[in-house]
């Protein structure tokens, strides 16, 4: 529960705690113990991480990016072929005539039109208990379209900054919270659903479906921001979308977990992750126990899982999945025989 | 300004060209104690920045709407709320876009401000002319935008026609009507139901010749119900489906100057189909939709009854 709490101020913005000695279990301190003496240079790491995924190289992205294409096609070649699978869009559809309807965009017509709208509710429910189950932010990585789109942006961004081309001006995470505090309140007063003109999402599903529209130039305007200036920067500071659909998700039973037994602690899973205050319990000696969820703010989309050199990150579904065996190339740098003793 | 926020991007970067300048200087300016708090600092003057530069923009969205919040720009699709409920409780999903049989519901762009992605119709291009008999937009629209109240075209108030340029009207003139209306570019399409119940077929399939033109009358799908509910042929057998009053009819009107010609006359059965508007076969069209406007007819039994369980 604590833990939960944690998580859901980590998604209002603030800052991962380090945790004092005393909060870190037992076993805990002891494989810290152990890591310290533990030296792991760029060529191991580079091995244990072509041991790990020789077969399965960004395994979970090519799921994911494929998910979000078929969802997003699904809406187009509905219409197109007028088969009525998946009608509407991605604020409001039917999938086979059962209705859905996006939280965030259903929170802010309840409040411009300050009335709990009944034919609403139906669609309301299935989403809120879809993404309860399956992780309230999996909707921004496995179904957004603006997160495909800044995904590969981000790509050109990081290539460009590290030729020293663009900038990461970052800011205060809490902005995000503030956001959606501003937008809830300019529903409420002025009645109008003020964040759908500018939420790219609701632009880039009606223009992939209804054609395109002088609104595209909003979304490029932000796409580029995000090249030159500030990385993912929609996502992380401003989107509401994303804070919605992070608590709905925060008891969500899928989730990625670290096990920081094997871990090198060496960052390669922050690196390539959209909200890495999620990850940091991977940094050494901030973890409190050998097994851990990753918050509410993670958005499943298996990057840092795809990253990991030693198998420290993985899927879960609290209940459902059995921890896979792990390799023994990781665990041979803990000398077991010691646990004994101690 | 940056050093602390390109830690990440830069740290696999070769350390050659920015080490070899900077950081001697800089290090005589950053360190210290209060580098930390400057960053702290303008990270948040940058986010107090990004907050008024979003909100700013989203602001936007008003200005198109600027002395008319409560007037419509443009004709919204049958059993719309008046202007201002209709953009608060549309969820901009476009479903009565996929429904319509005819195609006559479009979405609006991020010129008409809070209006990005509400649908309209604009009926010249193609106006709906009821050939779903349902109201299936209506019966699509997940939020009630579209009042689910509403059951039959004749209660539909999209808005009144009125013969807007008489002078152009070729009734007015004493004139007909031969050949494709609208002609062979023009894509939009009707339902003839004498010639297929289900299917809308196009305009340019479908040529006319009349002595005195009275295409408005003729294509009229309120003047088509109430002529069938007279030969006791209900709309689709449901008697609730009967306009209680004529929409449009050609009358000989006497001026005062003693000339005396055709024209067409608005009745209060008209609910501002645009269908009159569509089919007027002169370069403008004489006959146009106020969408602001309403028939004076009060609403039928049903609907009232309907209306008061809903609310």
């Amino acid at each position: 529960m604590n833990r939960s709490l944690e998580s859901l101020l980590q998604l209002l913005g603030r800052a991962p705690r380090k945790p004092k000695k005393d909060e870190l279990s037992p076993e805990v301190q002891k494989i810290y113990f152990y890591k310290k003496g533990e030296k792991v240079t760029k060529a191991q790491l580079e091995a244990l991480h072509d041991e790990h995924h020789k077969n399965s190289k960004n395994k979970w992205r090519k799921r994911r990016w494929l998910t979000l294409i078929i969802v997003n096609l699904l809406f187009v070649v509905s219409y197109y072929f007028d088969i009525q699978l998946l009608e509407g869009a991605l604020t409001a559809s039917r999938f086979m005539g059962f209705h859905m309807a996006d939280l965030n965009s259903a929170l802010q017509v309840m409040l411009a039109h300050k009335q709990v709208l009944i034919n609403l509710m139906i669609g309301i429910t299935t989403i809120f208990i879809l993404w309860f189950i399956l992780g309230g932010r999996t909707f921004c990585s496995w179904g957004c379209p603006y997160h495909l789109l800044a995904e590969w942006t981000e790509k050109v961004h990081l290539w460009l900054a590290a030729r020293g081309l663009a900038k990461n001006y970052t800011f205060h995470r809490g902005v995000r919270t503030v956001f959606y505090i501003i937008f809830v309140l300019l529903a409420l007063l002025t009645g109008y659903t003020v964040y759908e003109f500018i939420s790219p999402t609701g632009i880039l599903s009606r223009a992939l479906i209804y054609g395109p529209t002088l609104a595209l130039i909003w979304v490029a305007f932000l796409l580029l921001f995000e090249i030159f200036l500030s990385r993912r920067a929609w996502c992380r500071y401003v989107c509401p979308i994303g804070i919605t659909y992070g608590l709905v998700g925060v008891f969500s039973p899928v989730r990625v977990t670290y096990d920081m037994t094997d871990c090198k602690h060496e960052g390669d899973c922050r690196n390539v992750c959209l909200v890495p205050h999620v990850l940091d319990v991977t940094i050494k000696n901030r973890s409190t126990d050998v097994e851990i969820g990753i918050g509410a703010d993670c958005t499943r989309c298996g990057l840092c899982v795809d990253a990991c050199p030693t198998n420290s990150l993985n899927f879960e579904f609290k209940g459902l999945t059995h921890k896979p065996s792990k390799p023994e190339v990781g665990r041979s740098l803990m000398p077991e025989k010691k646990e004994e003793q101690s | 300004m940056t050093q602390a926020t390109n830690a990440k991007a830069q740290k696999d970067k070769p350390e050659k060209n920015t080490t070899s300048k900077k950081p001697s200087k800089k290090k005589t300016i950053n360190r210290g104690p209060g580098r930390r708090a400057q960053e702290a600092r303008r990270q948040f003057l940058r986010s107090v920045a990004l907050t008024v530069g979003v909100t700013s923009i989203s602001l936007v969205g008003f200005i198109p709407l600027k002395g008319h919040a409560d007037t419509r720009l443009k004709m919204r699709p049958p059993g719309a709320l008046a202007e201002k409920d209709y953009l608060a409780s549309c969820i901009k999903c476009g479903q009565c876009v996929q429904v319509c049989p005819v195609n006559a519901i479009k979405l609006d762009d991020m010129d008409t401000g809070f209006g990005l992605g509400t649908a309209y119709i604009d009926a010249r291009e193609q106006a709906c002319d009821f050939s779903c008999d349902g109201l299936q937009c209506v019966l699509a629209c997940p939020t009630g935008s579209l009042t689910h109240v509403l059951d039959y075209p004749k209660d539909t108030r999209m808005g009144f026609a009125k013969l807007d340029k008489p002078k152009i009207c070729l009734a007015v003139a004493g004139k007909g009507f031969k050949g494709i209306v609208r002609g062979l570019d023009y894509d939009g399409v009707l339902r003839y139901e004498e010639i297929d119940r289900w299917n809308p077929i196009p305009l340019k399939d479908h040529p006319y010749d009349v002595e005195i033109c009275d295409l408005c009358v003729q294509a009229c799908p309120i003047e088509q119900r109430y002529n069938q509910c007279q030969e006791g042929n209900y709309p689709s057998g449901d008697k609730n489906q009967c306009p209680p009053k004529r929409a449009i009819a050609l009358e000989l009107i006497e001026e005062k100057n003693g000339v005396r010609h055709m024209k067409p006359v608005v009745y209060d059965g008209c609910v501002g189909c645009g269908v009159c508007e569509m089919i007027c076969p002169t370069e403008q069209a004489a006959i146009v939709i106020d969408c602001n406007e309403v028939t004076k007819m009060p609403l039928s039994p049903e609907y009232i009854k309907k209306s008061e369980g809903h609310s």
